[in-house]
């Protein structure tokens, strides 16, 4: 008879901020409960344990952005049964994908003393421009309580359950007032994923599109509403290039304005 | 034993990616670098042609773990800039948020990533087996600095609710008053906190420092004020690039920062600490003196100790904020853009973060520079271990990586952060 076996759980980082994985040790409540039901088998942020592959779930945090990481990526696959990417870097290139709109020797010029020691690509791109790519979650950073639900989704062997709706779903179910109609304040919500529970309209400012565009977002149309609104070019270019700047609606829409 | 290599490829328990690499030939460490090999993000780039408003969002991307550091040193720089000083209740508020992030950071790094290595354990997880109500008292006090950032900001990582001027929204008295409770029992934890760890075993280590922190003449440094050192350095903020400067070293995409003419210096816990010790809060000082600490404190390990009187302090800073603040008649205050260059240092809970930026007329970002504490320790980190490794060549193999890779882990190193860490070798021949 097989003996029963824990899961393994890797976490891997590419190029990002930590703030996703960081999710994983803010689930303060859960934390525990969740490592009493899985082994965490490679996880450098929490652990200097490191327990070999293959892992049942890799949480794939950041995005690609130097030859070496590019390699990297493939034996992360390789070890991996799923794979999920965590996050706008993971899942869209990230704030760091604004090098894709110009010339990243620029940006190197710009940053480092001594450009030479430095090797980096010219784009930061999505994981999923690698490999394959079992689960996209989105944000920047990610819904703590979203994850949970993926990973036990992916250790039971069902699909998750991941609103693909807009912000704006959440912000009327929560009875805000529209920030846009109310108050003339350009929002990204009617084109951009739900997940963080609609924050900033509950804040009184617009959605800056941290969980990227929902399933046929009409940018172009939002964009016009802006324009009403005396939004200029040079701010809807900004307004649409964010976190999640390389998604490929958002980038369309982006250079649409651009001058 | 004529040589031996240390090397660890991917340090564990740090925020980011990094190595460490210890040269030993014959009884000299002829070398030790820390490998920063974080992918460079180019921030202070592509911040050129964003608007000032747009920075403190922008900037918190570059780390998870301190995105308030980021969001209020962007902060103070445009509100400089544009000739703007944001005072009393939006002020104390601020502070309010920002202690927060110390309960959180600090309770993260003392339980999860530091704590196991006094005890032997590879993580939190196998040291919660046999210590479980010590590890669900660090996870609670942690999230109860977490729950004061949300209550603040929205959300603990990436907040949305801070912006130049101020916030988007403030609580009311009442919702702050929900804070009062939980934050009561965090201060109580600390307490036991300090008293916990003041019990670990510390390597006899001690370096004289020159320590750097942000200087303030009444508070303990968090979130404003010039900057001071313990040999001479007393300035405003502005001067700051007068003082420090950044060197590009060939093993790191981080920068190194040095004091201008003299060399490596330390930001962070023990910086704050022994140079501010007077402007502690009454239960925080008795609380370090039952410790055992002295009004400075040189040895790096003991830096845990340090960072419990930290999450004290920073409870019983929000106690006293909650208690006497006056609520804003304003979320914010409205600010125009003018040309000009602001700069704005506060305390990440692992050391000083520093902005500066040049805006146009119409508040367009001409440029930017940001000197994360990381970067500012990198230096100080490496002659640690030199000075570390020298003395105790006696260790295994093992046991003397592990060491090493505690004492790096002693500065809480962000190396997000500073690429904007860890591998570690030990060559011995």
């Amino acid at each position: 008879m097989a003996r029963e076996r824990k899961p393994k759980l890797a976490v891997w980082k590419f190029a990002s901020c930590d703030g996703c994985q960081l999710s994983l040790l803010d689930c303060e409540d859960e934390l525990l409960a969740v490592a009493d039901k899985i082994t965490i088998a490679n996880f450098p942020e929490a652990s200097r344990a490191v327990i070999k592959g293959p892992y049942d779930v890799s949480l794939v945090e950041g995005s690609i952005t130097t030859p070496h990481d590019a390699e990297r990526i493939h034996k992360v696959r390789r070890a991996s049964k799923v794979l999920v990417t965590i996050g706008a870097c993971a899942t869209a290139g990230g704030i760091q994908a604004l090098r894709n709109f110009s010339d990243v020797k620029d940006f190197v010029a710009i940053v480092y003393p001594s450009p030479e020691y430095i090797v980096t690509l010219n784009k930061s791109t999505p994981i999923s421009d690698h490999v394959f790519v079992d689960y996209e979650l989105r944000g920047c950073p990610i819904n703590k309580y979203q994850l949970l639900e993926v990973v036990s989704a992916f250790l039971i062997g069902r699909k998750p359950i991941i609103p693909p709706y807009s912000v704006c779903m959440e912000c009327k179910r929560k009875g805000n007032i529209c920030v846009m109609v109310a108050h003339g304040t350009p929002c990204l919500g009617p084109v951009t994923q739900a997940g963080c529970g609609a924050l900033c309209p509950s804040y009184n400012r617009g959605c800056y599109g941290c969980f990227g565009p929902k399933e046929t977002p009409n940018t172009n149309s939002l964009a016009e509403w802006c324009k009403k609104l005396n939004v200029s070019r040079d701010d809807l270019t900004r307004f649409f290039r964010n976190f999640n700047a390389y998604a490929d609606s958002f980038r369309k829409e982006s250079e649409a304005h651009e001058r | 034993m004529k040589g031996k290599s240390i090397k660890v490829d991917y340090l564990a328990r740090v925020e980011g990616e990094g190595g460490l690499q210890v040269k030993i030939r014959g009884d000299e460490v002829k070398e030790a670098k820390l490998n920063i090999f974080e992918p460079p993000r180019f921030f202070e780039a592509f911040l050129r042609g964003r608007k000032f408003t747009e920075a403190p969002d922008i900037t918190a991307r570059i780390c998870g773990i301190c995105p308030i550091a980021y969001m209020m040193s962007s902060c103070h720089a445009m509100e400089m800039a544009c000739g703007v000083k944001v005072e009393g209740p939006l002020r104390d508020l601020r502070r309010l948020i920002y202690c927060g992030e110390w309960i959180e950071s600090h309770g993260l790094h003392i339980y999860m990533l530091h704590a196991p290595d006094f005890l032997g354990y590879e993580d939190a997880i196998g040291m919660a087996k046999d210590y479980p109500d010590v590890v669900k008292r660090g996870l609670k006090l942690k999230k109860i600095g977490n729950d004061l950032m949300i209550l603040m900001g929205g959300r603990e990582i990436h907040p949305i609710n801070i912006r130049v001027g101020g916030f988007y929204k403030v609580p009311n008295k009442k919702e702050l008053q929900k804070m009062v409770e939980p934050l009561k029992w965090a201060r109580d934890a600390s307490l036991e906190t300090v008293k916990w760890v003041s019990t670990f075993d510390f390597p006899d280590f001690e370096r004289d420092y020159e320590f750097v922190s942000v200087s303030h003449e009444s508070e303990y440094p968090i979130d404003e004020g010039g900057i001071a050192s313990n040999k001479g350095i007393d300035i405003g903020v502005e001067q700051f690039l007068d003082y420090f400067e950044e060197h590009h070293v060939k093993h790191s995409t981080s920068l190194q920062a040095s004091v201008k003419g003299r060399g490596s210096y330390m930001t962070g816990p023990m910086a704050r600490y022994s140079l501010n010790f007077n402007k502690l809060s009454k239960i925080s000082k008795e609380a370090a003196k039952e410790a055992g600490l002295s009004k400075t404190c040189n040895n790096p390990f003991k830096s845990i100790i340090v960072r419990a009187v930290e999450t004290l302090y920073a409870c019983d800073e929000a106690l006293r904020i909650i208690a006497s603040c006056e609520m804003p008649d304003q979320p914010y205050i409205e600010i125009e853009p003018q040309e000009g260059v602001g700069h704005g240092a506060t305390e990440a809970p692992r050391g000083t973060l520093y902005h500066r930026y040049q805006i146009d007329k119409n508040g367009i970002i001409k440029d930017a520079r940001i000197i994360p504490p990381t970067s500012q320790n990198q230096s100080s980190v490496e002659e640690d271990l030199t000075e570390f490794v020298s003395k105790n060549l006696n260790l295994s193999h093992d046991e003397l990586t592990w060491k090493c890779e505690q004492a790096v882990r002693n500065y809480d190193p962000c190396i997000s952060c500073s690429c904007h860490f860890l591998k570690l070798t030990i060559d011995r021949e």
